[in-house]
């Protein structure tokens, strides 16, 4: 992975392009992320019925996909969907998974 | 009808024709005459100058979207904002179509309230979360899907009149001197 792409993945969005947390269609929490890192915190702080809204809706992958532009990461993600975690597990699982990522981009 | 201030101020006349209007307001200025029991002429003068002192906004159509087949979905925004940036928030929602209606509410916070409208849910969702979260000084927003409706009415005129009556004590409940 060269340096650009690391750099694409880890920078900040701009506030029309950071990802905000809703609990249900049209209720946002005032919870927003503009970057990769930003996002991980915010996962550990979000009332957790916003993960588990976005999770199964596909909006995290989503966006990391065509926001942040992390194929491998989205992949990761969209796994999670599948696994039926319910309540913190869901955080404890998308912590792991952004901050192993998070951890890998930032040594390279 | 007599300009105070630069403001018209409207009298008995004016106010039964308001009412009319608000019934019917296809209706010709000789059929509200008759009903008034004024000539035609006068009808036409006092509605032109209600028009052009912005009285009476404009003329429309109340559309029943069900029958019309129109699908979709209402929603009432309640957007909870800096209060520094709240004007700048309000006069942004009025700018996208999907917002019908926009006003601010002096509760414990300062709120927005904002009446939406989109195809389903998901175009509903799409349009909050790109278009409104995102704007400088939304603090957070709680949506209410509304589900049915039991009344929808314009502001009448005659509850108005109704209040003037009160207030200059030199008309009856019927707005009559």
């Amino acid at each position: 992975m060269n340096v650009e792409t690391i750099s694409k993945i880890l920078r900040t969005v701009p506030r029309e392009k950071a990802f905000y947390f809703f609990t249900s269609i049209g209720n946002y929490t005032g919870v927003s992320a503009s970057s990769l890192k930003e996002f991980m915190e915010k996962i550990n702080e979000v009332n957790v019925k916003s993960l588990e809204f976005h999770l199964y809706r596909g909006d995290f992958e989503k966006w990391i996909n065509e926001v942040l532009e992390d194929k491998n990461l989205a992949e990761e993600i969209g796994k999670l969907q599948k696994t039926g975690l319910t309540g913190d597990e869901i955080r404890n699982q998308l912590f792991t998974t952004l901050s192993k990522r998070y951890n890998y981009l930032i040594s390279q | 009808m007599k300009l105070k201030n630069n403001i018209l101020a409207l009298d008995t006349t004016d106010l039964k024709i308001l009412e009319a209007l608000q019934e019917d307001a296809k209706q010709t200025y000789t059929a509200i005459g008759k009903r008034l029991g004024i000539a035609h002429s006068t009808v036409y003068d006092r509605i032109k100058r209600m028009e052009q002192n912005g009285i009476i906004k404009k003329y429309t159509a109340l559309i029943d979207a069900e029958k019309a087949g129109t699908k979709s979905i209402t929603a009432i925004m309640t957007i909870y904002t800096d209060p520094k940036e709240s004007e700048r928030v309000a006069e942004k929602l009025c700018n996208a179509p999907e917002i019908l209606e926009v006003y601010t509410s002096l509760s414990e916070e300062l709120l927005i309230m904002a009446k939406v409208v989109a195809e389903n849910q998901e175009s509903l969702h799409t349009f909050i979360a790109n278009s409104v979260a995102p704007l400088p000084g939304v603090l957070r927003i709680r949506t209410s899907i509304l589900t049915k409706k039991f009344k929808e009415t314009q502001f009448s005129i005659v509850n108005e009149s109704k209040k003037l009556t009160f207030i200059k004590g030199t008309h009856n409940i019927k707005g009559e001197k």
